[in-house]
C-alpha cells in the first residue's frame, strides 16, 4: 500500500493534465437544474408534456422519432398523459397502414400501437428535403451526443450571429455550441412560439429546457425505474454485506487469524 | 460457548442466509419475467376488423395476437340448428346465446382445443368446423361433439364498434 | 490435494459416487486447504467467476431478443431497451460487465506480478491465464459490434483491417472476415456467432485455471511453499467462500453503482447512432480497457510492426515465468523489484491515458517511450532484476515468524528439521 502512495503523485498528475487539457477544448455548456439527474431524479411531468408539445409543434416537422410509439406518452415514468389523451394524440396523426385486401396502402388514424409518424419516409427523403443534411432521429440523440442533455440545451440557445472573419455558406448558421460552429439547421426557437397548454410562459429557454427533457425520457424511457431500483438494490448490497461482514469475522474467529 | 452465543450466532447466519435468499430471487426474476410478451406485443393486443364485405354463410379468418380468429356471418338455418341443440348432447355445454353475443356473427378463436391445429371450415359431422389433426368435430357453434378436443373453441373479447366493425380484445 | 480418501456418508451417495465421483470433488472442493494469509487481492479469482456467469447469463438473455442483422441490430437493441420487460436493466448488466469483468481481471494479473504468482510449479496456470485474456478481448470487441453503432462498425473496420498489415495475405483475410468488401451484414452475424461461442471456451478455459491451480495450490502473500493441509491451511469451505463472498459483495455495490447511475459513462456517445459507412466519427477509441494496447498499436510508426508491437505486449506475458529469474515469488522480499512494479503499473496507466488521447505531439512521444519502457520492463529489467536484486530473508512458514524459508519445499522441510 505504502508504495500505492508513490505512484498516487504520478495518478493526480495524469488527471490533473487531461482535466485541464479537456476544459481548453471544451465550451461551457449553459447550465441549469435537470429534476432527473442524481440518484433520486425524476422527470417533471409538466415539462415533459410541454416538451411533447414543442417537438409535435416545432422539431417533428423534420425530426424523426422511430422508436417511440404513442403509447409511450401514457407509460408511466414519462409524460404520463392519460389514455384518452394518448388516444387522442395518435388519432390526430394519419398512419399509412396496409396492404388492405385489394393490396393497397391506406391511411388510417393513429392507435396507441402505433409508432410516431416519421416525416419523411426515407433518410434519403429527408436529406433532399433539408439541402442534404439529414436531420437526425432524436430517439436516442441525447445519448448520441457527448455532452447530452446539456449540449442540446445550450444548442438550442446557440445561435448567434458569426463572428468578423467567419463566413457561411447559404442554408449554414452559427452556433457557439455546435462542433465546427456551423449547423445547417437555423434557428428554431423563438419567444412565444408555442402556447403552452398549461399557462406556462414560452420563452426560449423554457422551450429549450422542456423539449430536451422531453428527449431525454425518450432516449432513456426507463430512467425513473433504474433510479428507484438502484437505490434499493445498493441498500439491499450494503444491508447483505455488513451480514456478510459480520458473518465472516465469526466464522474466522475459530482459528486465531485476523482476516 | 454458552447457549446465548450459539443462538447469535445461529441467528447471525440464518439472517445472512435468507437476506441472500431474497437478493437471489430479486434477481432471478427480471431473467425470467423477460421472456414475457413485451410492451409493444401488449400494445398489439387489439386489433378491428371491416365485416362490411362479408355475406351470409361465409367466413373470414383474421389474425389476431398470432392466432387465427374466425368470423362467420351465419345464415338463419344455420342460428336455428345451433340454437335447436340440446344441452345434454353437449361434451361442454353451453348455450349459443352464450357464445354469440349477436346471433348472425360467430367471432371465435380458429384453435382446435385438443392440440392447437386449425380446424376447417364447413367439415365434419356437425356441419361446422373439423379439425384434420386429431378428428374433432365441432359444430355451428363451434362447440365440440365428437373427437378428443376437450372443450369447445374459444371466444375471445370482442366488440362491436359499430355495425361494421369488430373489435377483437 | 486433500490427503484423506473421502467416503460419502449415506449408502447411495457411495453407490452413486463409485460411478461417477462427484461427491469427491465436491468434497475437495469445500475441503480444499487454502493458505490462511490470502489477502483481498486474492478475492478477485471469485469475482471473476461471478463476472463470467453474470456475462454469460445476461448475454444468452439479450441473444434471444437481439436480431443480427445489418438492417434490425441497432433497432432490436432499442428494442430491447424500451419493451423487453427489464430490457434495459439486462442489456445495461452486460454492457458494464463487461468493463467490471476487465478491471476484475487487471486487478487478478497484476496481483500476480505482484506476488509472483506466474512462477514455478504455476507456469500453466498463468499461460491459461493469459488464453482467458486474450479470449476476453476478443469476445469483447466482437460483443462492441453488435449494437451496429457507429463506434462498432469502425471499430469493426478499424481493428479487422490490423490483419491487412500480414505481408501477402493480409488484405485476403481482411476480405475473409468481412465476407464482403467492408464490414457488413456477413460480419455482423459471424461476429455474434463468435461472441456467442468464446464465453464457453472461457468456461472451460477456467475449469482448467483452477485445475491447474489446485494442483500447487494457492500462491500466498509471504510467496513460500506451505505444507497442506497444515497450521497454516484452512479449509476453503467456509473460510475462503466467505471472504470471497464479502469481497464480492463490495464489488457488487461498485457495478450496481455504473448499471443504475451511470450506464453510459464508460460507452461512447457515438454508438448511439446508428452505424453508416460513409461517415467516421471524429475521434475513434476502442473501450477502456483496451487502450493501453492501442497506445503500443499506435506508438510504432510502421503499420506491420504497430501490430507486432501490439500482440508481442500481450504475448510477452506468457514467457514472464521465465523472463523472471528471480527464486523470491513475492515483491514483499523483493524491494528493488517493487520499484519496478509500481513503475509498470504507472507506465500501463500512462499508456492507457495516451491511447485515449490523439496521436501526435507529445500525446506521441509519450507514448513511444512508455511503450519502450514497457517491454524494457519485461525483456531487461526483470531478467537481470533476478541475479542482482538483494532479496529480504524469507519466513519459514506463515505462521512461525521464523527465517529462512525459501520457495523450494523439500529444502524448507529440511531446515525445520535441522532447526
Amino acid at each position: 500500500m505504502k508504495n500505492f502512495l508513490r505512484i498516487l503523485p504520478i495518478i493526480i498528475l495524469i488527471i490533473g493534465f487531461s482535466t485541464k487539457l479537456n476544459s481548453a477544448e471544451k465550451v461551457e455548456y449553459l447550465k441549469t437544474n435537470w429534476s432527473f439527474k442524481g440518484p433520486f431524479g425524476k422527470f417533471d411531468r409538466g415539462a415533459l408534456q410541454r416538451g411533447y408539445q414543442v417537438y409535435t409543434e416545432v422539431c417533428a416537422s423534420c425530426h424523426s422519432m422511430k422508436y417511440l410509439s404513442y403509447r409511450n406518452l401514457a407509460e408511466k415514468g414519462g409524460p404520463e398523459f392519460s389514455e384518452a389523451q394518448a388516444k387522442a394524440i395518435a388519432a390526430s396523426f394519419e398512419v399509412k397502414d396496409g396492404p388492405n385486401a385489394d393490396g393497397e396502402m391506406f391511411t388510417r388514424p393513429g392507435k396507441l400501437s402505433d409508432k410516431f409518424v416519421m416525416p419523411y419516409d426515407n433518410v434519403k427523403a429527408a436529406q433532399a428535403a433539408n439541402g442534404g443534411a439529414y436531420p437526425p432521429d432524436m430517439s436516442v440523440l441525447v445519448k448520441a451526443r457527448g455532452g447530452g442533455v446539456d449540449y442540446i440545451y445550450s444548442l438550442l440557445q446557440g445561435y448567434e450571429d458569426p463572428p468578423s472573419g467567419v463566413t457561411l455558406d447559404d442554408g449554414v448558421y452559427y452556433n457557439k455550441y455546435m462542433y465546427g460552429n456551423k449547423i445547417k439547421m437555423p434557428n428554431q426557437l423563438s419567444d412565444g412560439l408555442v402556447e403552452y397548454a398549461d399557462g406556462t410562459k414560452a420563452t426560449v429557454e423554457q422551450m429549450s429546457k422542456d423539449v430536451t427533457t422531453f428527449l431525454m425520457w425518450s432516449a432513456e424511457p426507463h430512467l425513473e425505474s433504474r433510479h428507484q431500483m438502484g437505490f434499493k438494490a445498493i441498500v439491499y448490497l450494503i444491508i447483505l454485506t455488513i451480514l456478510v461482514y459480520f458473518s465472516m469475522k465469526r466464522i474466522w474467529s475459530r482459528i486465531e487469524t485476523e482476516v | 460457548m454458552s447457549e446465548n452465543k450459539i443462538k447469535r450466532r445461529d441467528f447471525l447466519f440464518t439472517a445472512t442466509y435468507a437476506v441472500g435468499a431474497v437478493g437471489v430471487g430479486a434477481t432471478v426474476w427480471p431473467m425470467i419475467d423477460q421472456m414475457n410478451p413485451d410492451a409493444s406485443v401488449k400494445a398489439l393486443a387489439s386489433t378491428e376488423v371491416d365485416v362490411s364485405s362479408v355475406s351470409p354463410g361465409k367466413t373470414i379468418t383474421v389474425l389476431w395476437r398470432g392466432k387465427p380468429v374466425f368470423i362467420r356471418r351465419r345464415t338463419q338455418e344455420e342460428i336455428q340448428e345451433a340454437k335447436a341443440v340440446k344441452m345434454e348432447e353437449l361434451k361442454h355445454p353451453e348455450k349459443d346465446e352464450d357464445r354469440a353475443k349477436n346471433p348472425e356473427w360467430l367471432v371465435m378463436l380458429g384453435v382446435c382445443t385438443h392440440l392447437g391445429c386449425v380446424p376447417l371450415d364447413q367439415k365434419g359431422d356437425y356441419n361446422g368446423w373439423f379439425c384434420p389433426c386429431h378428428g374433432s368435430h365441432y359444430d355451428i357453434s363451434g362447440r365440440i361433439r365428437k373427437g378428443p378436443a376437450p372443450t369447445n373453441m374459444e371466444i375471445p373479447e370482442y366488440n362491436f364498434v359499430n355495425s361494421n366493425t369488430i373489435k377483437i380484445g | 490435494m486433500s490427503e484423506h480418501e473421502y467416503i460419502p456418508k449415506s449408502k447411495f451417495g457411495k453407490w452413486f459416487n463409485d460411478r461417477l465421483p462427484l461427491l469427491t470433488l465436491a468434497n475437495h472442493l469445500t475441503d480444499y486447504p487454502t493458505p490462511k494469509n490470502l489477502n483481498y487481492w486474492w478475492t478477485f479469482g471469485g469475482i471473476l467467476t461471478f463476472c463470467l456467469i453474470t456475462q454469460i447469463v445476461t448475454g444468452l438473455v439479450l441473444a434471444m431478443h437481439y436480431i443480427a442483422h445489418a438492417d434490425m441490430a441497432f433497432d432490436s437493441v432499442e428494442h430491447i431497451m424500451r419493451d423487453v420487460n427489464y430490457g434495459w436493466l439486462i442489456r445495461y448488466i452486460h454492457a458494464n460487465g463487461a468493463s467490471m469483468f476487465f478491471l476484475a481481471v487487471y486487478i487478478h494479473i497484476f496481483r500476480s506480478l505482484f506476488y509472483g504468482s506466474y512462477k514455478a510449479p504455476r507456469e500453466i496456470i498463468w499461460i491459461i491465464g493469459i488464453i482467458i485474456y486474450l479470449l476476453m478481448m476478443a469476445a469483447a470487441f466482437l460483443g462492441y459490434v453488435l449494437p451496429w453503432g457507429q463506434m462498432s462498425f469502425w471499430g469493426a473496420t478499424v481493428i479487422t483491417n490490423l490483419f491487412s498489415a500480414i505481408p501477402l495475405v493480409g488484405e485476403g483475410i481482411v476480405t475473409w472476415l468481412w465476407g464482403g468488401y467492408s464490414v457488413d451484414n456477413p460480419t455482423l452475424t459471424r461476429f455474434f456467432t463468435l461472441h456467442y461461442l468464446i464465453p464457453f471456451l472461457i468456461l472451460g478455459l477456467v475449469v482448467l485455471h483452477i485445475w491447474a491451480l489446485h494442483v500447487p495450490g494457492n500462491n500466498n502473500p509471504v510467496g513460500i511453499d506451505i505444507q497442506k493441509p497444515s497450521k497454516d491451511t484452512v479449509p476453503f469451505h467456509p473460510y475462503i467462500v466467505i471472504k470471497d463472498g464479502f469481497a464480492l459483495l463490495m464489488f457488487m455495490i461498485v457495478f450496481a453503482f455504473f448499471v443504475f447511475y451511470t450506464p453510459n459513462i464508460l460507452g461512447h456517445a457515438d454508438n448511439y447512432i446508428e452505424a453508416n459507412p460513409l461517415v467516421t466519427p471524429a475521434h475513434i477509441v476502442p473501450e477502456w480497457y483496451l487502450l493501453p494496447f492501442y497506445a503500443i498499436l499506435r506508438s510504432v510508426p510502421d503499420k506491420l510492426l504497430g501490430v507486432v508491437a501490439m500482440l508481442s505486449a500481450i504475448l510477452i506475458l506468457a514467457a514472464l515465468p521465465w523472463l523472471d529469474t528471480s527464486k523470491i515469488r513475492s515483491a514483499v522480499f523483493r524491494p528493488l523489484y517493487r520499484q519496478f512494479y509500481w513503475i509498470l503499473v504507472a507506465d500501463v496507466l500512462i499508456l492507457g491515458y495516451v491511447g485515449a488521447m490523439p496521436a501526435e505531439g507529445l500525446y506521441l512521444l509519450i507514448a513511444r517511450v512508455a511503450t519502450a519502457y514497457y517491454f524494457i520492463h519485461f525483456l531487461v529489467i526483470l531478467p537481470i532484476l533476478g541475479f542482482k536484486e538483494k532479496t529480504i530473508p524469507v519466513p519459514l512458514s506463515i505462521t512461525d515468524p521464523v527465517l529462512g524459508g525459501s520457495p523450494n519445499l523439500a529444502l524448507a522441510k529440511k531446515n525445520k528439521f535441522e532447526n
